[in-house]
């Protein structure tokens, strides 16, 4: 078999850029306003990328999403699939249904309305983590990168509340944005061919939650036993772009018992009620 | 029933996985569709068996190896390429149907001017599906046959204990040309590249390396110059999304493409053009061809349509009399 090699690159990006290991994690934009007209880019003859700004920001995020909930509340005719991203909204449609100019002109339409509707409430979870050792191997090295201790690290990474900014790269991988400035890092100069399922891991701005086994470039701190991806689930994937996410800590012994208790379909992240 | 209906792969090709259509709305969670790579050969190899469209079907790259039938008997087809049928031994053309019983083995060879072959059984295999399709995606382990590709012993169960009644059939195939150019839609990131570079992009040959595979192919050809830099704000990806990372060599994604990518995507090939590059070879080259979107929209209601009328452009055969055999049955 000639073609076995795969044809793209095999770890997710962290929203630097490769070259980034010699030069500080670039800062995250402050004060940034979604674009009050987005941009309207052809992805060829099936797709429109609405494009809401150029970077990585909570408010960007947010209009993509109230865009995508806004399409999801009053459909537009000929539209097959949307999927959001940090800054924009991938919309698939189906051009004998609908062209290009009626579909931009419904999507301007349903875009005045969305930014008045309120946006919809955001789910909150709280997922269970076990940090280092052999949940999380970076741990240690992540420490000394950031000058803190190891349990200074757990206590930054507790501390602060995420949100799932996309679900992209491999099935149920959620981008989480809201890491403290301090555990901005970048990539492992080694990424790894396999992380496990479940893994917690950061890189440069970004948190990340791995909902399957996947290659790597990222900091494992802990692992999760939720399962972010299961069929045997109605709803097989746990979360979804615009959740929040706060982690509570626990021990191996935890972990075991909650891995089983995920293994008979038990829920383990809990949402807020 | 002391046997179930099954089709056995001997000796499975290459990536040979099971595909139809693919999966639709699940992008949004990280699973980009996938489907078969030359849709147009999905259907019409599903036209010659009578079966929906969207049936699942063996999907192969190469060729497709040996083939055993394992029910009272089992009508099957190939399309894709030219490929080289044989069963027992007789040679017998792709895009028409044969009749298998217990004890015959179909092999299937290389094809002159294809890459993907597929081959279907009429009332398709027993298998469920997976977020709504039976599309294998190897990456996630996902759907079709165990999430994997299929293996030397695999008994792929049947829908079908026996071939439907009816003469055989054949479908005329209308191939593109060799060296058809690839219709583009600019976008979305061309004004990341130098205006230069989209010139080049819009005159030069690409060649097909033989770094490839159902998620994407690398092409190799002058490279492309990126003014501001050659990495995005992941965003969405496409099937047909031609990206360009640092090294200014273009990758077009295909159907097991990641569900976003981080490099700037210079054009997108429109879904019409699709199936022929996933047909080239590596060696061959691509020209890329700019369209609007009013073209590309005439463009795809004309491929819908076509594939629309593959059910009505299929013809029976003369029933088998043994007095009047085609030539090919002879012997």
């Amino acid at each position: 078999m000639e073609r076995s090699r795969p044809a793209e690159a095999e770890e997710p990006d962290d929203g630097l850029s490769p070259g980034a290991e010699q030069k500080p994690a670039r800062r995250p934009a402050r004060r940034i306003r979604p674009l009050a007209v987005p941009r309207f880019l052809p992805a060829g003859d099936l797709a429109v990328v609405v494009e809401f700004g150029d970077a990585i920001d909570p408010v960007i995020n947010a209009a993509v999403i109230a865009l995508d909930a806004a399409l999801a509340a009053s459909p537009l005719p000929g539209i097959t699939e949307t999927v959001p991203t940090y800054r924009s909204l991938l919309v698939q449609y189906e051009p004998r249904e609908i062209g290009f100019e009626a579909l931009v002109a419904g999507l301007r339409d349903l875009l005045r309305g969305s930014l008045r509707r309120e946006p919809p409430a955001a789910r909150r979870w709280t997922v269970p983590v076990a940090y280092g050792g052999a949940f999380g191997e970076d741990l240690d090295d992540v420490a000394a990168r950031c000058r803190l201790s190891p349990e200074q690290v757990v206590e930054t990474h507790l501390d602060a509340e995420y949100q799932v900014y996309m679900i992209g790269f491999a099935p149920g991988f959620a981008y989480l944005g809201g890491l403290p400035e301090v555990l901005h890092l970048p990539r492992r100069q080694n990424p790894r061919p396999r992380i496990p399922e479940g893994s917690v891991i950061i890189g440069g701005q970004q948190g990340a939650i791995a909902a399957t086994s996947i290659p790597s470039g990222w900091h494992m701190l802990g692992r999760t036993p939720a399962r972010g991806f299961d069929l045997a689930r109605d709803d097989p994937f746990l979360f979804r772009p615009g959740d929040r996410i706060r982690f509570r800590r626990i021990d191996a012994a935890e972990f075991a018992s909650l891995s089983l208790n995920a293994a008979q379909n038990q829920p383990i992240a809990v949402l807020e009620a | 029933m002391a046997v179930r209906a099954a089709l056995l792969a001997l000796a499975p090709g290459p990536l040979a996985t099971l595909q139809d259509r693919g999966r639709r709305g699940w992008q949004r969670f990280g699973v980009s569709s996938g489907g078969a790579m030359d849709l147009e050969a999905l259907e019409a190899v599903n036209a010659l068996l009578g079966n929906p469209p969207d049936t699942a079907v063996v999907e192969f790259a190469w060729s497709g190896g040996e083939w055993e039938v394992r029910a009272t008997s089992c009508r099957l087809a190939v399309t894709g390429g030219d490929f080289a049928l044989t069963v027992d031994g007789m040679a017998r053309p792709a895009y028409a149907t044969m009749t298998l019983v217990p004890g015959q083995r179909l092999r299937i060879g290389a094809a002159s001017d294809a890459v993907w072959g597929y081959l279907a059984v009429a009332r398709g295999f027993q298998v469920a599906p997976q977020l709504g399709s039976r599309s294998t995606h190897l990456r996630a382990g996902l759907g079709g046959f165990g999430g994997r590709a299929l293996q030397p012993g695999d008994v792929l169960p049947l829908a079908a204990e026996q071939a439907p009644a009816g003469p055989e059939r054949t479908l005329g195939r209308k191939a593109a040309a060799a060296d058809a150019a690839v219709r583009v839609v600019l976008g979305p990131q061309d004004d990341y590249f130098e205006p230069g570079s989209l010139q080049t992009f819009l005159s030069a040959p690409y060649q097909i390396t033989r770094e490839g595979d159902r998620m994407g192919y690398r092409l190799a050809g002058p490279a492309l110059m990126h003014g501001r830099g050659y990495n995005i704000i992941s965003d969405g990806v496409v099937a047909g999304s031609i990206q360009v990372p640092g090294t200014g060599q273009p990758i077009v994604l295909l159907m097991d493409r990641q569900p976003t990518g981080g490099y700037p995507k210079i054009a997108t090939v429109v879904s019409a053009d699709l199936g022929m590059v996933a047909q080239r070879r590596p060696g061959q080259t691509l020209r890329f061809r700019q369209i609007g979107l009013g073209q590309a929209r005439r463009l795809r209601v004309e491929y819908l349509e076509g594939l629309d009328g593959l059910p009505q452009q299929v013809r029976g055969i003369a029933p088998a009399d043994p007095a009047r055999r085609p030539f090919w049955l002879k012997g």
